[in-house]
């Protein structure tokens, strides 16, 4: 019932690898760790979600959030080797049409 | 009245209950035979009533809790949440709600608007009682009784 949040900085990319669970009591802690990477600017910040199995509205709020700043910014919110039941959170809010998601990046599942 | 189980739980209005309250949830619908889709459909729902409730209490006294009551019938499962913190504006957040539609601009987005949205989405019927606290009275039917009723073979699983 936690969340594991990992960055891994390059030049021209943020990758940040989730595992856990994405709820009301973590989302807080992912909001503080993503929005300083989308406000460096001219960046892509990719978000890995295939470890993560459970996510409420609390995590779109976050990835909401992320996605104004990267507008605000100039940078870029990829999203990432969702699993079905997260794809469908967003299929079902019809953020899927907003936010860049790439679920085909699924590693061996 | 038709006989059925109930099960209450009453836990801190704290972000960190949610997950456990969620937990609880799994295993009761676990047991009442619900698939695993709708035991994750099950999970969310409540799981958003709960970050309500919790958020609501909190914003009103420190120290307060939330009531979350299952009651287990043959053919559904009913799930209630409840704050006792103050009651908020339901008319304002019922037009709140709803999918993102492609013609509204991204900074009209809302950051927590969904929850409600999804609750109705997920679950088979919902009812907001709003006199004294908020009170979240969700319903999911199990599936399986429900083909059961219009199919004429009997089945071995009941």
């Amino acid at each position: 019932m936690n969340l594991e949040i990992e960055v891994m900085e390059n030049d021209e990319k943020q990758q940040v690898k989730l595992t856990g669970e994405i709820d009301a009591y973590t989302a807080p802690k992912l909001k503080e760790a993503l929005l300083p990477l989308t406000k460096m600017g001219n960046t892509t910040v990719v978000v890995d979600l295939e470890q993560v199995n459970y996510m409420d509205s609390t995590g779109l709020g976050v990835f909401i959030s992320a996605l104004k700043s990267t507008k605000e910014y100039g940078s870029e919110l990829r999203l990432v080797a969702l699993q079905g039941r997260v794809q469908r959170l967003f299929e079902i809010t019809g953020l899927d049409s907003v936010l860049n998601i790439d679920s085909t990046v699924r590693g061996g599942k | 009245m038709e006989p059925f189980d109930f099960i209450e739980m009453r836990v801190p209005a704290k972000a960190e209950y949610v997950g456990v309250v969620r937990l609880s949830t799994s295993g009761i619908a676990n047991r009442m035979g619900f698939s695993y889709e709708e035991i994750e459909d099950l999970k969310v729902a409540i799981s958003e009533a709960m970050s309500n409730a919790t958020e609501h209490a909190y914003e009103n006294e420190e120290g307060g809790e939330v009531t979350v009551g299952f009651a287990l019938y043959p053919d559904r499962l009913e799930v209630m949440v409840a704050d006792r913190g103050e009651s908020f504006d339901l008319k304002k957040v019922k037009e709140g709600i709803g999918p993102y539609e492609n013609d509204q601009s991204i900074d009209d987005l809302r950051e927590g608007g969904f929850g409600l949205f999804l609750i109705e989405a997920l679950m088979d019927k919902v009812e907001i009682k709003n006199d004294y606290g908020v009170i979240v009275l969700m319903t999911k039917y199990l599936h399986e009784n429900e083909v059961d009723i219009n199919d004429d073979q009997i089945s071995t699983t009941q």
